[in-house]
């Protein structure tokens, strides 16, 4: 089943002398349970094309089909909810709010979606443990290393019970333990429970553990493949 | 959370917090101890009219007021006043008989009201009797006694014992004077009334004027609180018909303005106040949402709507306002209870405020509507201060938020 499909997405810049084709025409389906990394150079469009996808860049052309819902049609008030109930985002700075704790970070998010406050802790609970902190609720992200606020980041992401995550270069700060720790959580995450990963990304590791790897250059697909 | 979340982002940055919370709270400090102390000010001028001056209420015969007609005189004063003073809410009632007159020294003279008083009875209506910086209130047995005012003893040139006389007109139309001796010397803290009253008993002035026992122009009483005025003033209405009842705002109408230009006065410093401190904390909460640009768009990417966020600042900047403004109403009110019973001297400026009838020993007085409405005050302000850093921070546009390095 596709969870997403795009048809003919352009990203254009038009600056004052030059015109930058971010994405330049993008045709891609994902299915439900994949485990997807996008490749690419620096400024290949890999970014911009993750916040396309993500509700967050408006295309200059074409469409991104989320469950059958063209997203970048809805009204800007229901695209913030349609990605509060259906899209993760995991960031390369981990982005935690400061003042949270790991809980209350993730909780935070069910909290904007009206989740009884029952409902709220168990799940809370249950993906920290799930990501190896059940015994860190408390810390604030200041008191959590790099790799500790990512996987907080990525129970945050899956709190929402979203059809897909989107990761944004999830291990470009972290040392490669945290790399392989984290690598294994979302791995198990996506065998045991069917969760959909796409993260764009530099790391051979992550690459490695990718089931399906799409190369972009330039704004386009150079390669599509699947192991 | 979007409570707990605010109020920890308002200490996030703990110093710059501090700073902007400290000049809230000297502000507001500052105003409301202003306000306690022109209040207290306030209250003390109309004690002053009511006790030293008019008493709560005078009644008169028509045109007695208007024209100073002396022939218009109650009769029976003296009866009116016993039997008021039996009356509920009435603390006390005496008869006096007025006259605008002269009063010479050997050195010179002067235009005054003459109040003649029963001195035990006038007790239950004015304490002129404890104003008295020299001599005594009517004690000692001389005839003719007079007490007279610092200011008025000082332009006569006469001090207590001197002699003094004083000239009326008789009901008769027939000029007549006395020879009276200073037994006392009042000072009410109120230049324009020492200088323009004196009081002699009762007994000597009707005789002087001729008119017969009992009677007087004026009988003055004194509620037992102000709140029962109105309805007091209601029954002396109905009970003495034919006569002219009038409350002490009706006697002295720029008095019970007072008040209410006092408190207009300083919510208007007080708006001043929080109109200053309003650019300040705009300034503060524009460096926060500048300084969480990123924040603010990985909030909106994960989903929080655009009324959250504002909600978020305007709670955040409420916060900061209320910590300060609460912060500043306990310091004032902690300044002004202990100027409430320790006196702040203003005599260093010689006579000044005595000439405008103010006592130059002010004591605050801090009234509970002030703290409430101070406290809606600063909230509203807190408001208006966020909207604008809000805007801002709905400015943001998430994706360009989030490559913020």
């Amino acid at each position: 089943m596709n969870v997403i499909e795009i048809k003919d997405l352009y990203k254009i810049y038009n600056g004052s002398s030059v015109e930058v084709r971010a994405v330049n025409g993008i045709d891609l389906t994902v299915e439900e349970g994949e485990f997807t990394a996008i490749v690419g150079p620096s400024g290949s469009g890999k970014t911009t094309f993750l916040n396309l996808l993500g509700g967050l860049d408006r295309p200059t052309k074409g469409s991104v089909y989320v469950d059958n819902v063209d997203i970048w049609k809805l009204k800007s008030r229901k695209l913030i909810d349609f990605r509060l109930n259906n899209i993760g985002f995991v960031f390369q700075a981990y982005n935690l709010i400061p003042v949270l704790t790991a809980k209350e970070n993730v909780e935070f998010i069910m909290q904007l979606q009206g989740r009884s406050k029952k409902d709220r802790e168990k799940r809370t609970r249950d993906l920290l443990e799930e990501v190896g902190l059940g015994d860190r609720l408390d810390s604030r992200p200041s008191k959590l290393s790099g790799g500790q606020q990512q996987r907080v980041a990525v129970a945050r992401a899956l709190a929402s019970k979203p059809k897909f995550i989107l990761a944004d270069e999830p291990t470009a700060n972290l040392d490669s333990k945290s790399t392989e720790t984290l690598l294994n959580i979302m791995e198990k995450l996506n065998k045991e429970e069917n969760i959909t990963f796409i993260f764009s990304t530099h790391d051979a590791r992550v690459v490695k553990k990718a089931r399906r790897v799409i190369t972009i250059e330039d704004g386009q697909i150079l390669s599509d493949e699947s192991k | 959370m979007l409570f707990s979340i605010s109020w920890r982002n308002v200490w996030r940055n703990k110093l710059r917090s501090s700073v902007i919370i400290t000049a809230i709270a000297l502000g507001i400090c500052a105003g409301v101890f202003s306000s306690a102390f022109y209040k207290g000010m306030a209250d003390q001028r109309i004690d002053k009219v009511i006790n030293t001056e008019l008493s709560h209420i005078q009644i008169h015969q028509y045109d007695f007021r208007q024209a100073n007609d002396i022939t218009k005189y109650i009769p029976n004063a003296k009866d009116i006043a016993s039997d008021i003073r039996s009356m509920d809410e009435v603390q006390g009632a005496s008869y006096r008989t007025i006259i605008f007159s002269m009063i010479s020294s050997a050195e010179t003279a002067a235009g005054v009201k003459i109040a003649g008083i029963d001195p035990e009875v006038e007790k239950t209506v004015s304490n002129l009797n404890t104003k008295l910086i020299e001599g005594n209130y009517f004690e000692e047995k001389r005839r003719n006694p007079v007490l007279i005012g610092r200011k008025i003893a000082e332009k006569l040139k006469i001090k207590l014992g001197s002699k003094a006389i004083i000239t009326v007109q008789d009901i008769d139309n027939n000029i007549t004077a006395g020879a009276f001796r200073v037994v006392g010397i009042f000072d009410t803290q109120n230049n324009a009334f020492d200088e323009a009253n004196i009081f002699v008993q009762h007994k000597d002035l009707s005789r002087l004027m001729n008119l017969p026992n009992g009677s007087g122009h004026e009988i003055a009483v004194l509620a037992d609180n102000n709140e029962a005025v109105f309805n007091l003033q209601l029954s002396l209405n109905n009970n003495y018909k034919g006569m002219e009842v009038l409350s002490w705002t009706e006697l002295s109408p720029e008095m019970s303005y007072l008040n209410e230009v006092m408190d207009l006065f300083m919510y208007i410093f007080i708006i001043i106040i929080l109109f200053a401190l309003l650019f300040g904390i705009i300034n503060t909460m524009l460096m926060v949402v500048l300084e969480r640009v990123k924040e603010l768009g990985m909030l909106m990417a994960i989903g929080m709507n655009k009324l959250r966020v504002f909600r978020m600042i305007v709670l955040e900047t409420i916060m900061l306002s209320l910590t300060g403004g609460v912060l500043g109403i306990l310091l004032g009110v902690v300044v002004s209870k202990y100027f409430e019973t320790h006196k702040i001297d203003l005599s260093m400026w010689g006579d000044t405020y005595s000439d405008l009838g103010y006592d130059p020993f002010v004591y605050t007085s801090l009234h509970p509507t002030l703290l409430i409405n101070v406290t809606i005050m600063v909230i509203l302000t807190g408001i208006l201060a966020s909207l604008y850093p809000a805007y801002k921070a709905l400015q943001n546009d998430p994706a360009d938020a989030l490559r913020i390095e």
